[in-house]
């Protein structure tokens, strides 16, 4: 199985993210921002985390009109699976790809710590790997997470179970205390905190390994 | 010919930089502000023939987030 990592100009967890996809027993290859199109073969695709183009404009908001997102888009209209953490869920939200956006935190501050996140459904290849109610920690490290959808939406989400994570304490403001949300076809995840630095013990911490094996053990199985 | 892009974050949508802007201006002791928004001006500088339709469109897919917030273009003709 293959996994493909996406690097903007500014990402910065790229290879955090490609370390732990191979952890997994991912074929990872890396793909600029420039390429026209996805290797061959491709699983999944990982959107990391960092500050594509500076987070000018918006986050997110520049690198949803770069040419690999021309490619990424058509990977989901063919069921491909994606994966997008922190500045990855702000790219997704601008590509149209996930609803909502990611606002400035309400307390205005850089939040970088681990936190305590509810898992709300164990129906994707993404959190099979937990049980719906546990609560793992995984590190966040973000300005603009404060996610926003209109009423309509964040109904629409919980009546499709498509809200993958919660914050079990809300840092950020983010309606519903949602932290992570899934596709209409739950082959699309967005969340603000860090999985692939909760994957190693190294990391002080290993809640995100779930999250890989999973995705690797279903992605086997196909 | 170069037009003016105002976005602001929709009305109902939590502006946290304009509430420490209105907080701070009451610390400083002006009282007669009863709210603050945040937002910004896009100036671009037009090639001639560039008409508004097309900020428009520029509006929708690049400059604003429409899901957050809204826009208004100023065409101006330089003299």
């Amino acid at each position: 199985m293959k996994a493909a990592v996406v690097v903007f100009p500014g990402s910065n967890c790229d290879r955090d993210l490609a370390v732990a996809f191979r952890a997994a027993g991912f074929d990872v290859q890396m793909v600029w921002h420039k390429d026209a199109d996805l290797p061959a073969g491709v699983d999944i695709v990982g959107i990391p985390g960092g500050f594509s183009y500076g987070d000018y404009l918006r986050c997110g908001a520049i690198a949803a009109q770069s040419t690999i997102c021309g490619a990424i888009k058509i990977h989901a209209e063919r069921g491909g699976y994606i994966l997008g953490v922190c500045n990855g869920f702000q790219v997704l939200t601008e590509t149209g790809l996930l609803p909502g956006a990611l606002l400035r935190n309400a307390g205005l501050k850089y939040i970088c710590r681990t936190v305590g996140l509810r898992v709300e459904t164990s129906a994707s290849i993404f959190t099979e790997g937990y049980n719906a109610g546990d609560v793992i920690g995984i590190p966040i490290a973000h300005h603009d997470g404060n996610y926003f959808a209109d009423e309509e939406t964040i109904a629409r989400l919980k009546g499709e179970d498509r809200v993958a994570f919660r914050y079990a304490e809300n840092p950020n403001g983010s309606r519903d205390d949602i932290a992570g949300i899934l596709s209409p076809n739950r082959r699309v995840l967005g969340m603000m905190p860090h999985p692939e630095r909760a994957a190693d013990p190294g990391h002080g911490g290993t809640d995100g390994v779930a999250l890989f094996r999973a995705m690797a053990g279903a992605l086997t199985e196909a | 010919m170069k037009a003016r892009v105002h976005v602001m974050l929709k009305q109902g949508v939590l502006d946290p930089q304009g509430e420490a802007v209105r907080h701070a201006l009451g610390a400083m002791g002006f009282a007669g502000v009863k709210g603050v928004r945040q937002g910004k001006v896009i100036e671009l500088d037009l090639v001639e023939g560039t008409g508004e339709d097309q900020v428009r469109d520029m509006c929708e897919k690049l400059l604003a987030n429409t899901v957050i917030e809204s826009y208004t273009i100023e065409m101006e003709q330089m003299g």
